[in-house]
């Protein structure tokens, strides 16, 4: 479904992004790990066109997608969810809803009839029961709590029904439990929707228990791919980002 | 409530939004409509000149500072060169009527199309900059048209403006010479052009601007074209400007550099803090106190500065937020405290 190749982005000297390649088959579930600086969210960006490559292709279901603006590439199937969730303060959550698939039908720049329109009304009502914030369709985005606006942003992207969902630090700034809860909506999601779902994560329990698939990113540069035994199991991968605790463990 | 009950509620949320919007324009018209009632039947009441004028005035204003709160209010863009397009919708029309032989119709027609080429010139330039850049850009533009008007003697007369009058043809029975023509006609444009601004705010367009002014980012990354809507409703802001500028010139029978001046542009930023950004009715209540304060206090004392600047730092500063923002919260306070006890 999704094929990055060769993809690279320097900034001065910098290699934020260092000749990756990988592809993400139809339908599956990755997390994208790596310690910080790695260049997780640069490789996001460069998906979803916020930044421009320096070389590569990013082929989504056929079609290269690398150095489009983001608007085109969302249109071709690519919905993102933000680390700290990006979405309209003033609008209630139902108008944000009927809002964006009224972008989606092409008439975002409709003048003649009133919103929100009838033909947004089903896809809106589906988004909102998925991400399980019909109940609060009515209050203002800037109101809801931080899980539920991290929602809505999620909700945001799915509402698109993207080909290709990217999650950004989906469970960032939560406790614990509530972060189980949302990966578990999460894989749930993925399940039922039947999607390419990749997320970037940090907390490795939640990463070696739910993604079928790892990529590690370490320096801009692909450290490892595999399933999670083989992840965890990796040399350089535990030197490079497990490693610190395992020698910590020996030092004592 | 039952689960049921409450179950079929959820699933008439959406539903029930939808068939409020369509009652909305409905409610629109009828008020718009009743609007231009009363102001019709205003002059068999008071039958004043000053007081006619005074609202020829506002409609000429009001049409100005709604439109621009279309950009500042709804979309974010803050605009301090609208005050171009009201300068250009005047001395456009007034030449149109001067040097041309057409009728009125064809020379509001004619004005607003070069109104919408200039204005998609300079938006395309000037939307895709950055905030204060924007603001910046627009003023510039603004100061340059004014600029050509006070030189370009030969077509604009300059800093005397266009003298001789506008011509006036009878069309549909309407004689603009006669002041209570022009004053049913300046009427049934304000009207009519609050009315089309509004579809336009309640449009997905105008949700789409809202977006924009909220998470102009998040917008692209939903698909919406930024620059593209920015330009669009930079052009129709313009559209409407250019139009009270119109009803400027048809009431002061020509067309001055003031017009195009920057202290237009100004005078619609402080119309839209006196009455507030945050409701469609805002700037025209905005207007109303301006206007007021304008001829009251020009009256009383020579000091309209001053008194001006005491008032728009009181808005701005210490109340935060227009005439109507405070209307609006109260009510929706009133609202929310009525639904409490329902519970």
């Amino acid at each position: 479904m999704l094929e990055i190749r060769g993809l690279s982005k320097s900034f001065g000297g910098v290699k934020a992004t260092d000749n990756v390649s990988l592809d993400f088959a139809d339908g599956s579930l990755t997390a994208v790990i790596g310690p910080n600086g790695a260049g997780k969210s640069t490789f996001f960006n460069l998906i979803t066109g916020a930044l421009k490559p320096d070389a590569g292709r990013i082929v989504l279901d056929g079609i290269d997608i690398a150095g489009r603006s983001p608007p085109d590439i969302v249109r071709c199937g690519i919905g993102r969810a933000f680390q700290v969730a990006s979405i309209f303060p003033s609008l209630t959550v139902q108008e944000t809803m009927l809002a964006a698939v009224c972008v989606d039908q092409r008439r975002a720049a409709m003048l003649h009839r009133r919103f929100p329109l009838v033909e947004a009304r089903e896809r809106a009502e589906y988004a909102m029961e998925l991400l399980g914030l019909a109940d609060q369709r009515g209050r203002t985005a800037a109101t809801l709590s931080h899980g539920d606006q991290k929602l809505l942003d999620i909700a945001l992207a799915l509402v698109l029904e993207p080909k290709v969902l990217l999650l950004d630090e989906p469970t960032a700034g939560m406790g614990t439990e509530e972060r189980w809860r949302m990966i578990d909506r999460i894989r749930e999601l993925w399940e039922r929707q039947k999607i390419t779902v990749v997320f970037i994560e940090h907390d490795m329990d939640i990463v070696f228990k739910i993604a079928p698939s790892i990529v590690v990113l370490c320096y801009g540069r692909i450290l490892a791919t595999g399933a999670p035994e083989a992840i965890r199991r990796n040399q350089a991968v535990i030197e490079a980002y497990l490693g610190t605790e395992h020698h910590a463990g020996a030092a004592v | 409530m039952t689960e049921l009950q409450a179950g079929r509620t959820d699933s008439l949320g959406v539903s029930g939004v939808e068939l409020k919007s369509q009652r909305g324009q409905y409610l629109d018209v009828l008020v718009a409509l009743a609007a231009f009632v009363v102001l019709a039947i205003l002059p068999v009441f008071f039958g004043s000149k000053a007081l006619l004028d005074f609202v020829i005035r506002c409609s000429a204003f009001g049409l100005f500072a709604t439109s621009l709160n279309l950009l500042v209010g709804y979309t974010g863009l803050i605009s301090f060169g609208h005050g171009m397009f009201f300068g250009l919708g005047a001395y456009g029309f007034g030449l149109l009527m001067q040097r041309t032989g057409v009728s009125i119709p064809v020379a509001f027609a004619s004005t607003l199309l070069i109104t919408a080429v200039v204005a998609a010139v300079i938006g395309a330039i000037c939307v895709r900059l950055k905030e204060i850049y924007f603001a910046f850009v627009t003023l510039a533009f603004q100061m340059l048209i004014h600029s050509t008007i006070l030189s370009w003697t030969s077509l604009t007369g300059g800093d005397q403006g266009l003298r001789g009058g506008i011509p006036r043809p009878v069309f549909m029975g309407l004689d603009l010479s006669n002041h209570l023509h022009l004053y049913l006609t300046s009427c049934a444009l304000l009207v009519l052009g609050l009315l089309l601004m509004r579809q336009i705010t309640q449009s997905p367009f105008g949700y789409t601007l809202r977006m924009i002014r909220d998470n102009a980012n998040r917008a692209s990354f939903i698909g919406i074209d930024v620059w593209r809507a920015k330009l669009m409703i930079f052009v129709l802001a313009a559209l409407f400007a250019s139009t009270g500028g119109m009803v400027m010139a048809l009431f002061v029978s020509g067309a001055y550099p003031e017009f195009a001046y920057w202290t237009i542009s100004g005078e619609g930023i402080f119309i839209n803090m006196l009455g507030g950004i945050t409701t469609f009715l805002g700037p025209m209540v905005g207007t109303v106190l301006l206007l007021t304060l304008n001829d009251t206090v020009t009256r009383l004392t020579e000091y309209y500065g001053i008194v001006l600047g005491i008032v728009i730092l009181f808005f701005a500063i210490g109340l935060r937020k227009g005439l109507m923002d405070f209307a609006f919260d109260w009510y929706a306070q009133r609202r929310d405290q009525v639904r409490e006890r329902a519970r």
